[in-house]
């Protein structure tokens, strides 16, 4: 443990809000792109919390320091620990609003129950906010959400891309298969439910539930039920921190077939595994980026930054799953900016303009490349009416020490899943009195 | 042989056997309740093998309550500490037996630190005090443990076998799946309980902290040094804890979840009572196997994840019957 973390550690838990690095050179107001964090560096879900904050700290810092920033206007990033706290969550945003050299460029949770509860603040602040692979599916309806973005891909559309992977390893039909889903029990857990009993109904599939209460760390009769009882072709996970792991064990203590058994994204990194030694091998989860640090972007936080020992966690870390994952929110709200900038002029935004930054979002297979992370996702695609942007996922296998593909990537039915965003945005819509956004009226 | 043993011969099967035929009954009845003697026997041995690891969450407290009326609430953190500990002096290169032993050298530290520092200033102060402090501990623990070894998960690897093997064949088709682990686990923990047994009551110093439990006051007017044997008791709390966390940590990867497992403990101490060690192993194994035979056969009747408060829901139907809990002593007082 380096020095730097061993001070971290304690002033994180004490919930202080931590400028991480600006450009002394360029520190008068005016000249700064202020990039709010919302992360958690300690509490339960520290193992997960910290090397995503390490992967969005290190993309920024890396800007920084191979070009200025974002077209010279450098990023000012100032962090505060949530703990994964609700409380903390809503305390810290607070916080930090008004806490940068300019409007906050876009806020990221990474926490559904935050991601909730902050709907209503950014809203009102009219402050773009990206909850990219967790919180509420339905806010991809930018008419009803108009803050909210859910790009590169929703909890629904994982649930279809799982369905579509057993398919294509089924033969083509689920007709008469059994599939389980281990879910927490939670809001975040109970997401996919409704999109795998609608895809029962018209696959054929019979779908089985089992809840795990928070946090996970008792799931023997679970395991019993489901490998015992049931024995289920297929198990699907939508878990989070000790759950994971503890499922992947008990799974195992049961002999239930891991290659059989499928996570979702928050199901699928290396602190889920690795506790379950050669247990876990063969176990799959979904992922909607690369792993690895074979990228020209990931090489460059490497040489300007861990080189130089300015790397924010241990060098090792990089690369890994979730390390990835702060890299991919990152880069979407780095290139928002830069889509703005085109129209705004090379300056701080506002929130207001970071969002037309968002909706103009459009990152080709070429553009990735261009960004140093060819192939590192899908290509997205958003606008005022979809906040998704139709991504794609894959799945992933654990062969005991990393990740490694296990399907090509697989686009998920937005032609169904559309549909339902729409229907579940307009209930909230009605139920908040929410008046739908007209985009024809957008720039 | 004594009445109260040869009450809970009689008694455990009658219940075992008693709610099989009811949950077969029930069965019939509702035909989405799965039901063979098989899977039942199954559910009761994986829940009655965890009941033991939750019986070793459980000593720890009972050993500190016993000797000082104390609920230490840090029991769950000194158990995350001593497995970061462990683990960290694995990755340093060090075998797991020495790393053990030398995390039990910490701990014995720790305890005479804690003592210290943080129990003997407070000699004579209200128990509600000294429950504040553990409070503090607690913190001061997580917070110190993932100071100096990191908050990333970590594998915990003693050797322990973990592949699962079906017993009594013979008997019902398919066998009965038990694993390995829990098995080990459950030997582990039965070991831990026959040396404390021992450590209590044949020895001089167990006889003493027999007495400092009983009355403060009337051990210390005889000589017992009521400081020494806090430190004692809170170094075999601080050995018990390496211990639960080796299991544990082994079963779940060292996290900072593993201090949660100190809640697995509340119900069993609510029905085994805070001062018998007894108590904490039957407390544990009836809620160990109470919570997965509820998970599994009666869901079907009131929903899923229910074990975690059902534990409590059984302790508390014990309690109704036995207010001191099965193993607590009822206190009389006279006015």
């Amino acid at each position: 443990m380096t020095f730097r973390q061993l001070l971290a550690v304690p002033a994180a838990a004490t919930l202080l809000t931590v400028p991480l690095f600006d450009s002394p050179a360029l520190a008068q107001e005016g000249s700064q792109q202020y990039f709010p964090g919302l992360q958690y560096r300690s509490g339960p879900y520290a193992p997960s919390g910290i090397p995503f904050a390490n992967g969005y700290a290190d993309y920024l810092a890396m800007l920084n320091a191979r070009d200025g920033g974002i077209n010279g206007v450098t990023i000012h990033y100032e962090e505060c620990d949530t703990a994964y706290n609700n409380d903390r969550g809503v305390e810290c945003y607070e916080r930090l609003k008004d806490a940068g050299p300019s409007e906050p460029a876009i806020w990221s949770p990474l926490s559904t129950g935050i991601t909730y509860a902050l709907i209503p603040r950014v809203t009102q602040d009219e402050a773009p906010m990206l909850s990219m692979g967790y919180g509420r599916a339905d806010a991809s309806d930018g008419r009803v959400f108009p803050w909210i973005f859910t790009a590169p891909i929703t909890y629904w559309a994982g649930a279809d891309a799982m369905i579509q992977y057993i398919q294509q390893e089924e033969g083509g039909s689920l007709e008469g298969k059994k599939i389980a889903l281990v879910y927490h029990d939670s809001a975040y857990g109970r997401e996919p439910i409704a999109t795998l009993e609608r895809l029962a109904e018209e696959e054929g599939y019979e779908l089985s539930l089992f809840p795990v209460a928070p946090p996970g760390l008792e799931q023997k009769a679970t395991w019993l039920q489901v490998a015992r009882q049931l024995r289920p072709d297929w198990t699907l996970m939508w878990g989070w921190g000790v759950m994971n792991s503890t499922a992947v064990q008990e799974a195992a203590a049961v002999g239930y077939p891991m290659d059989r058994f499928i996570g979702i994204w928050w199901s699928g990194t290396e602190p889920d595994v690795r506790p379950s030694g050669d247990a876990g091998v063969g176990y799959k989860s979904l992922n909607f980026h690369a792993t690895g640090t074979d990228f020209p972007a990931i090489q460059d936080i490497l040489s300007h930054l861990y080189d130089e020992g300015e790397g924010y966690g241990e060098r090792e870390g990089v690369g890994e799953v979730n390390y990835n994952r702060g890299v991919l929110n990152a880069a979407l709200a780095v290139e928002a900016v830069r889509t703005a900038q085109a129209e705004f002029g090379e300056r701080p935004l506002t929130g207001k303009e970071v969002r037309w930054g968002m909706e103009n979002l459009h990152i080709s297979a070429e553009r990735w490349e261009e960004l140093g992370l060819g192939e590192f996702a899908g290509a997205v695609d958003l606008s005022c009416e979809d906040h998704e942007g139709g991504g794609s996922a894959y799945v992933q296998s654990w062969n005991g020490t990393a990740w490694e593909p296990a399907s090509d990537w697989i686009q998920p039915r937005n032609d169904e899943l559309r549909p339902a965003y729409e229907t579940s945005a307009a209930q909230y819509a009605e139920e908040q009195g929410i008046e739908l956004r007209d985009c024809s009226q957008e720039l | 042989m004594n009445t109260r043993v040869l009450t809970w011969l009689v008694a455990v099967p009658a219940v075992v056997i008693g709610l099989g035929l009811l949950f077969q009954l029930l069965s019939l009845v509702e035909p989405s309740l799965y039901f063979t003697w098989a899977y039942y026997l199954e559910v009761l041995i994986g829940g009655t093998l965890q009941g033991v690891m939750y019986s070793l969450v459980a000593l720890g407290f009972v050993l500190i309550f016993k000797a000082s009326s104390v609920f230490n609430f840090a029991q769950g953190s000194m158990v995350l500490f001593a497995a970061l500990t462990m683990v960290g002096m694995i990755e340093w290169g060090l075998h797991w037996t020495l790393a053990f032993l030398i995390t039990a050298g910490v701990m014995v530290v720790l305890a005479l630190v804690i003592e210290r520092v943080v129990l003997r200033p407070l000699v004579n102060q209200p128990h509600i005090i000294l429950f504040m402090a553990t409070i503090g501990i607690f913190y001061f623990l997580d917070g110190l443990g993932q100071t100096l070894w990191g908050s990333d998960v970590k594998q915990l690897d003693i050797g322990i076998p973990r592949t699962p093997i079906f017993i009594l064949e013979s008997v019902f088709e398919g066998g009965i799946l038990v694993n390995q682990f829990d098995i080990v686990a459950a030997a582990i923990g039965g070991i831990l309980v026959l040396v404390l047994a021992i450590f209590f009551q044949k020895t001089r110093i167990g006889r003493a902290l027999r007495a400092v439990a009983d009355d403060h006051q009337a051990a210390l007017s005889v000589g017992i040094p009521l400081k020494t044997i806090w430190a004692i008791v809170w170094s075999v709390a601080g050995f018990v804890a390496l211990v639960t966390g080796v299991i544990w940590g082994s079963k779940l990867g060292v996290q900072f979840t593993l201090a949660l497992i100190a809640l697995k403990a509340l119900p069993v101490l609510i029905l085994g009572g805070l001062t018998s060690i007894p108590g904490a192993i039957v407390g544990g194994l009836i809620i160990g196997a109470g919570e997965q035979v509820a998970e599994v056969f009666l869901s079907t009747f009131i929903g899923s994840a229910i074990q975690d408060w059902f534990a409590y829901v059984l302790a508390m139907l014990f309690l109704l019957v036995r207010p001191q809990g099965l193993f607590g002593e009822k206190i009389i007082e006279r006015v």
